[in-house]
């Protein structure tokens, strides 16, 4: 049934695009969620009336995390085009998206995980200074993990927007979904394909925010 | 056990400089329970949280259990930390943790061995009584097993001073009597020494042996609880004192009655310590040739004894009367004719 409704559909294509964009999706959300919490962490931290305090440093990383969160993706991949034939070699392929996925992400995850910083109670950390905490023991066992609920649910949003990324990178040949949607499906006109790859897509998203929300409920204990 | 050396706090804000404590001496002892009173802005947050270096203070020096608090850093700091422990208003629990890992946080910190934890972790749930709360959340308790937590998370590492920051001011009345208690309990069976500050003259009345107050910065007032109460200085500490001897209605009671009679005296009466245990008002009904009706009357305990007031109507022959409240006189009751009906 499903080759009556998708003639044209290569289905060996279909599963390797998938498998793409789930690599790139995958690599890319772990590696924002990595350097989005140091630079969420570096943003709350610096921040007035915090513990390493340093209005300089703040206004530093606030300007790059803005510059990188106001380019349009699209415009993102290409101005990284020579950074990213730097370190791969070339700029085909799925690992020739990672960069700008990264980049492109990173301060906007950042963004949510200062947020999430800040939603904790003032007075819950100045409780573990009262105890002799360290500041790495304050970040460790204070700030990520009763922000951990605000850090699942801003990496769910984030994973979502690099799903689409991928799809936009997929068209500049990164390969994925957005590539086969693209060279296979409109460049070719087969409708059926680019639909299958949007189901695929929609399929893939679906997963990650149910997932998302199981994570949130379990942790949030307030 | 805590030294404090003319210490003023100003805080730079855009306003300008603020100064938050100025010209503050103080020292409690070892194993004393010593409260702090004033209202908000009167600058007891800021000078009990130079207790433990939280704050530094902008001249003068802090010493507590040996330690200079206002002169270390780092390492030595947060080591001295762990002997200062402190209590909260909101209590400041880790809404992540169960209430066995929140109470071995500190340990944590101290570098204790799990198993070592575990066990001391058992021993403070049974000392503030939250046995079979051990894995609840803290959303899941009430205010009261809250700050039960916040205790026994601050007593973990063995502390030589507690603490607390208007531990009771988010407590109902009944709940702040237990909490109280228990801050009782733990400062005769381990010998703490206790700092808190309030602005609740009951609080200061029920447990405390000494009591500053403190108005713009300054501690205006201090001595023993009782002495306080029975003599209280400055206007801002005789309305503290106030909150707790005289309940609201006395004055307008007085007033009524002094209409309703005409003749005879209203007198009030204050006992302290021991005088509040002796039978006044049967001595004088037997040696006197005169009516008394009691108007109103309360006891207070403080820690260091009890404290009370009574009105009471006198009536009889002028020299009868006056007979009786020259012996009132010789007693160690204090004595204040209202009026002279």
């Amino acid at each position: 049934m499903l080759n009556q409704w998708f003639p044209n559909v290569d289905w060996e294509k279909m599963w390797e695009a998938t498998n793409e964009t789930l690599y790139m999706t995958g690599i890319s959300t772990l590696a924002t969620f990595i350097l989005g919490i140091i630079l969420g962490l570096l943003l709350f931290l610096t921040a007035k009336g915090n513990l390493w305090q340093n209005y300089t440093i703040n206004k530093v990383i606030s300007a790059i995390v803005n510059i990188f969160r106001s380019i349009p993706f699209i415009i993102l991949i290409v101005l990284l085009i020579p950074f990213t034939k730097l370190i791969f070699g070339t700029m085909i392929g799925e690992n020739a998206a990672l960069p700008a996925l990264i980049i492109g992400s990173a301060p906007f995850y950042a963004r949510m995980v200062e947020i999430g910083l800040r939603e904790i109670d003032k007075g819950v950390i100045e409780a573990a200074r009262s105890m002799g905490a360290k500041t790495s023991t304050i970040i460790w066992k204070v700030l990520i993990p009763e922000s951990l609920p605000a850090l699942v649910s801003g990496i769910t949003v984030t994973a979502i927007s690099l799903v689409s990324f991928t799809a936009m990178a997929g068209v500049i040949g990164a390969g994925g979904l957005g590539n086969l949607a693209y060279l296979e499906g409109f460049q070719r006109s087969r409708f059926d394909v680019t639909l299958m790859a949007t189901i695929m897509v929609l399929v893939i998203v679906f997963i990650i925010q149910f997932i998302g929300d199981i994570i949130t409920n379990k942790i949030d204990k307030r | 056990m805590i030294s404090i050396k003319s210490v003023k706090k100003v805080f730079s804000t855009k306003q300008g400089k603020v100064t938050a404590v100025t010209d503050v001496n103080l020292d409690v002892k070892d194993g004393e329970i010593f409260g702090v009173i004033g209202y908000s802005g009167a600058g007891k947050s800021t000078l009990i949280r130079m207790l433990n270096g939280l704050e530094l203070p902008s001249e003068g020096s802090v010493t507590v259990a040996g330690k200079q608090v206002s002169h270390i850093k780092g390492s030595k700091l947060r080591e001295a930390r762990q002997e200062i422990s402190m209590i909260f208003q909101h209590f400041n629990l880790l809404w992540s943790r169960t209430v066995r890992e929140n109470i071995s946080f500190p340990l944590e910190i101290a570098g204790v061995p799990k198993q070592k934890r575990m066990k001391r972790v058992d021993e403070l749930i049974q000392l503030v009584g939250l046995q079979g709360r051990e894995d609840a959340y803290p959303a899941q308790l009430s205010g009261g097993q809250k700050q039960r937590v916040g205790i026994a998370r601050a007593l973990a590492n063995n502390p030589k001073v507690l603490l607390c920051d208007e531990a009771t001011s988010a407590l109902d009345p009944q709940t702040t009597d237990q909490i109280l208690e228990l801050l009782v309990d733990i400062n005769k069976r381990l010998g703490l020494t206790i700092v808190l500050i309030t602005h609740e003259m009951h609080v200061i009345r029920k447990i405390c042996h000494r009591v500053a107050v403190m108005e713009a910065g300054k501690i205006v007032e201090m001595g023993t609880v009782l002495e306080v109460f029975k003599n209280p200085q400055q206007p801002i500490t005789k309305r503290f004192v106030q909150q707790v001897t005289e309940p609201e209605e006395t004055k307008e009671t007085i007033e009524h009655l002094l209409k309703e009679y005409h003749s005879g005296r209203v007198v009030q009466l204050t006992f302290i310590g021991d005088g509040a245990e002796k039978p006044l008002i049967t001595n004088l009904i037997r040696h006197f040739d005169i009516t008394i009706n009691i108007l109103q009357g309360k006891v207070s305990q403080t820690q260091n004894g009890a404290y009370g007031t009574l009105f009471i109507h006198l009536d009889g022959e002028e020299n009868e009367i006056q007979k009786a409240i020259d012996y009132i006189d010789t007693q160690q009751v204090g004595l204040e004719v209202i009026s002279n009906a």
